[in-house]
């Protein structure tokens, strides 16, 4: 990336940082608190995501197929459907509809009047801007929902999927009202704007031609669109004019009412964590309901032609008078359905849940982690699939694989693939910078030109770790040198306010090898059980150096290596290739996929000499269990998967299996410790093993529930997203900096928080190695 | 249905500040008379003995629709877990009815509470089967927080209150 736009990439965060963020974090964090909630009380909810998965999956494969069964049913119903090519294609439609509606219609406005929209909440009308080309058409457009009402009022843009003004503040909005308005009493609280608005609006629905609503899902066979809302709007533009076009893309599609079902049970709870929304509208229009005709005020509104005479309106086709049409938007989804990798998204429905577990995401919101239309860690896909890269490109990179989103996202779509994938792809199609020769010489990757220098240099940095550590401690010297900080700026955009990482001259593999090995080991593990009585554990471990614990914080790795021998296990700790980690996140599938295999060929024989694999780093550890499984043949993943252990664990395995832990560093019972766990390593579901073993080792851990450090791997490193990683980070060290002693699993956790706190912050590894913290 | 079954619902709807009566069908258009706060606008109950009080205007006009302070409406069923009335869209006006005016009074058979959502969708599925194949799931008051705090009754009822028929 140039430099110039690293600067105005930066300036941008910098202000969203001000301007949106608090707002943005207030009412993001809350969704995403009660989503947690809520998911934990719901018993069945592991099978309800499975099921809407797999319901999802087998729809997208027969989309052309559903989309002729509900073309078939909405025409049995007497309505009309059109497969829209692109937006300009569904636009044109649209407005043809509303102009002939107007022309001849018997709704509220008179001839002589503009023909008039009322829209509900609809995303897929804001990718296809529907508004704008309506308005250019001639026709009034007023949108309803009252956070859409607010953005048309401000003309601005959602910055979240589900709440889209989300960004802007109570006073803001009131300032925004009293300013447009001008009503005789200023308007200050919430009550007063919403009771202004539902009149205001409600005023406006009943004179509309035509009603404009999305749809969350629509069931094909009985060509019945579904509408999750709260506030009850989307029923009104439904049910008031007595047109009603929905715009929906054709991912939406449902093979069968049941289908329906895991979908409503689940969609609200992953939003905004309510068990059920306000109103499930499903509707098979036109509906018997009665059109209402606010011309003739004195009519019955059950009086019009189409009114059943015993009032119940059963098995009728529907009201004469209505007239329904269902647009089904393409933009790009059909050929999202034949890409193997940007499949995943069209599972997607749009809960925003994926936006509000994410860290970055609750600091900038949707205008910065966002492309033209979608926000969030799913929007990589979307504004890949119906944008183009190019709208991607913009955000990407600040979805930092935390994996907060997988166990968020009610479709178990994997989100951080999709935009490792996106990353790649931009990575190929860019044009070769002219740092490429400062990093080639350092860059052992399987990539192709024109990657950003600053993304070859981190998704290599094994190798520029072994470099620098066999050069040390003069390139630690030198890289802290103001010039050289400079040049790291320019070239490689690594922030020159940012520590860097002290390369120690001797790696762990070295100081293993230079006290005797894995003969010494098995001897110094040989005599701690006989020291004890306990039980013996008959295993034997290969404790994984990764980059960052071999060649920078060798201590943590010699504190593990101590605490398994005090444990009775023997270890050995031989030089391993890279797992792909750093590359994955810059992008570099081919590369991780290289590494991946060479790591494997590596353990091989170990893994089937029965020997644990034991991984101090979460990342290294999660790159195994999750993105191996794409990387590796299956029984490889498996073997690998299922033959490896986070360190902790590990440990919390054996002090299971008998092992004493008093063999370890124990605290006096309530030592109080502030832990904070891994990203990847709580979508691993190993945050509490660690939490364990400090309690059965005497000490009262209390974990952290920021959602990250901010650091994210190099993601702090980098010049645009250096404050941002501060501003996330900051939420976590608020946290935890009243604790005297804190701890953290992930490298650049720690190393965060020891710039944020400014004080030492230990693996928890260090903390129970027999002696206690030591260099 | 079973008595708990009831419970269920009355407490689900405790939590969404939905008040539950349950009322014998002989006392229930009484019962309805005192809750419907005038002008109050309805659709016929199509439950046997039951029929809505003289105060409550069938087939309103446009006007009325829009005057009402109370819809008085049936709902197809209920059910338990989450406090959910299904409002069918008929050709009486329930659809409207229900969502206009600032009070929705919903009324259901205790026959046709269901305990939860998978029963509630078996219920869906035979009256889409039956024809009545437009309804809405409708959980406690209309809400917002769009202008910046929790507000209810927006565009649709900020009030809502549930009838039982206990003998029906």
């Amino acid at each position: 990336m140039a430099q110039r736009t690293r600067s105005d990439r930066a300036d941008r965060i910098r202000h969203l940082l001000e301007t949106e963020g608090p707002a943005i974090h207030a009412q993001a964090s809350a969704s995403n608190a009660r989503r947690k909630e809520t998911y934990g009380g719901t018993d069945d909810l592991e099978e309800l995501r499975t099921e809407a998965r797999s319901i999802k999956e087998a729809a997208i494969d027969r989309l052309p197929e559903l989309i002729e069964t509900v073309r078939e049913a909405v025409e049995e119903n007497g309505g009309t459907v059109y497969v829209a090519d692109d937006a300009a294609d569904a636009n044109a439609y649209v407005a043809d509809v509303v102009n002939r509606e107007a022309a001849n219609g018997t709704d509220g406005a008179t001839a002589a009047a503009s023909p008039s929209v009322v829209k509900s909440k609809s995303m897929t009308t804001e990718e296809i801007e529907l508004n704008d080309a309506l308005e250019a058409d001639g026709i009034d457009v007023t949108e309803t929902d009252l956070g859409e009402w607010v953005l048309q009022i401000a003309d601005e843009t959602p910055s979240h999927i589900v709440g889209p003004a989300m960004h802007i503040s109570r006073a803001e909005i009131a300032e925004l009202f009293n300013e447009r308005f001008d009503p005789d009493e200023p308007f200050e609280t919430a009550e007063e704007l919403t009771r202004f608005a539902r009149d205001h609006l409600g005023e406006i629905i009943t004179d509309a031609d035509v009603g404009v609503t999305g749809a969350n899902f629509v069931v094909a066979d009985s060509g019945t669109i579904a509408l999750v809302t709260n506030e009850g709007n989307a029923r009104k533009c439904a049910v008031t004019p007595d047109t009603h076009v929905a715009v929906a893309g054709v991912e939406k599609l449902l093979p069968t009412l049941s289908d329906l079902e895991p979908f409503v049970d689940i969609i609200a709870k992953s939003a905004t964590g309510q068990p059920i929304s306000q109103y499930v509208t499903m509707l098979s229009p036109p509906t018997d309901s009665p059109t209402l005709d606010f011309d003739t005020p004195d009519e019955p509104i059950t009086a019009g032609e189409g009114a059943a005479a015993d009032g119940t309106g059963a098995d009728g086709p529907g009201d004469q008078d209505r007239d329904f049409h269902l647009v089904l938007l393409d933009n790009g989804r059909m050929d999202m359905c034949e890409d193997d990798q940007l499949r995943e998204t069209l599972y997607c429905i749009r809960c925003g849940a994926c936006s509000n577990s994410c860290a970055n995401f609750q600091s900038v919101g949707g205008h910065g982690f966002g492309g033209e239309t979608y926000s969030g860690g799913i929007a990589t896909g979307w504004e890949a699939g119906v944008h183009g890269q190019a709208s991607a490109a913009e955000f990407n990179d600040l979805c930092t694989g935390c994996t907060n989103c997988v166990d968020a996202c009610p479709v178990k779509i994997d989100i951080p693939w999709i935009n490792t994938v996106v990353r790649d792809r931009l990575n190929r199609s860019a044009e070769a910078e002219s740092y490429d020769f400062l990093v080639d010489g350092l860059t052992p990757d399987a990539e192709s030109g024109g990657l950003d220098p600053g993304k070859r240099f981190f998704g290599n940095i094994g190798a520029v770790a072994k470099a620098a550590s066999a050069t040390a401690p003069v390139s630690n010297w030198l890289a802290d040198a103001g010039p050289v900080r400079a040049v790291l700026e320019r070239t490689l955009g690594i922030d020159r306010r940012r520590d860097l990482p002290t390369f120690r001259r001797q790696s762990l593999v070295d100081w293993f090898e230079g006290r005797g090995g894995a003969d010494a080991s098995s001897q110094r593990a040989a005599r701690a059980n006989s020291r004890d009585g306990s039980t013996d554990v008959d295993r034997e471990v290969v404790l994984y150096p990764d980059v960052y614990t071999n060649y920078v914080d060798v201590d943590r790795g010699k504190a593990a290596v101590r605490a398994l021998e005090a444990l009775g296990v023997p270890v050995r700790v031989p030089d391993l290739p890279e797992s792909g980690r750093a590359a994955l996140s810059q992008g570099m599938i081919a590369t991780a996929d290289r590494q991946a295999s060479r790591l494997y060929a590596a353990l091989a024989e170990d893994l089937d000499a029965g020997r644990d694999v034991v991984v101090i780093e979460p990342s290294d550890l999660a790159a195994m269990h999750r993105e191996y499984e794409r990387l590796l043949p299956e029984h490889s993943f498996e073997r690998l998967r299922d033959g490896s252990y986070e360190l902790c664990e590990y440990v919390y395995g054996l002090l299971e299996n008998g092992a004493d832990p008093t063999a370890l560093s124990t605290g006096d019972g309530a030592a109080p410790v502030a832990y904070h766990s891994h990203c990847q390593q709580r979508t691993l579901d190993l945050e509490a093993p660690t939490v364990a073993v400090l309690e059965q080792c005497g000490y009262a851990p209390a974990t952290s529930d920021a959602e990250c450090c901010g650091m994210a791997g190099s993601f702090g490193y980098k010049r645009e997203y250096y404050e941002l990683s501060l501003d996330v980070g900051e939420r976590l060290a608020t946290q935890v900096d009243g604790a005297e002693t804190v701890v953290a699993s992930g490298t650049s956790c720690g190393d965060h928080l020891e710039t944020l706190l400014e004080r030492d912050v230990p693996h928890p590894i260090e903390l129970l190695a027999p002696g206690g913290p030591r260099t | 249905m079973t008595v708990d079954t009831v419970g269920r619902f009355e407490r689900a709807l405790e939590g969404l500040e939905v008040g539950l009566e349950r009322v014998a069908a002989a006392d229930a258009s009484e019962r309805i008379g005192t809750i419907a706060a005038e002008p109050a606008i309805g659709v016929p109950l199509p439950f046997d003995g039951v029929s809505l009080p003289a105060s409550v205007t069938t087939e309103p006009t446009a006007a009325e629709l829009t005057a009402a302070r109370t819809g008085v409406t049936p709902v197809g069923f209920a059910i338990a877990e989450y406090g959910t009335v299904a409002v069918e869209s008929t050709a009486g006006g329930a659809e409207p009815i229900s969502l206009y005016p600032e009070r929705h009074v919903a009324v259901v058979a205790e026959s046709d509470i269901v305990p939860d959502l998978s029963t509630g969708f078996d219920r869906l599925a035979d009256g889409f089967d039956a024809g009545r194949d437009s309804v809405v799931f409708a959980t406690g008051r209309s809400a917002t927080a769009d202008m910046g705090d929790l507000v209810h009754g927006v565009h649709g009822p900020g009030d809502v209150h549930v009838i039982v028929l206990e003998d029906r």
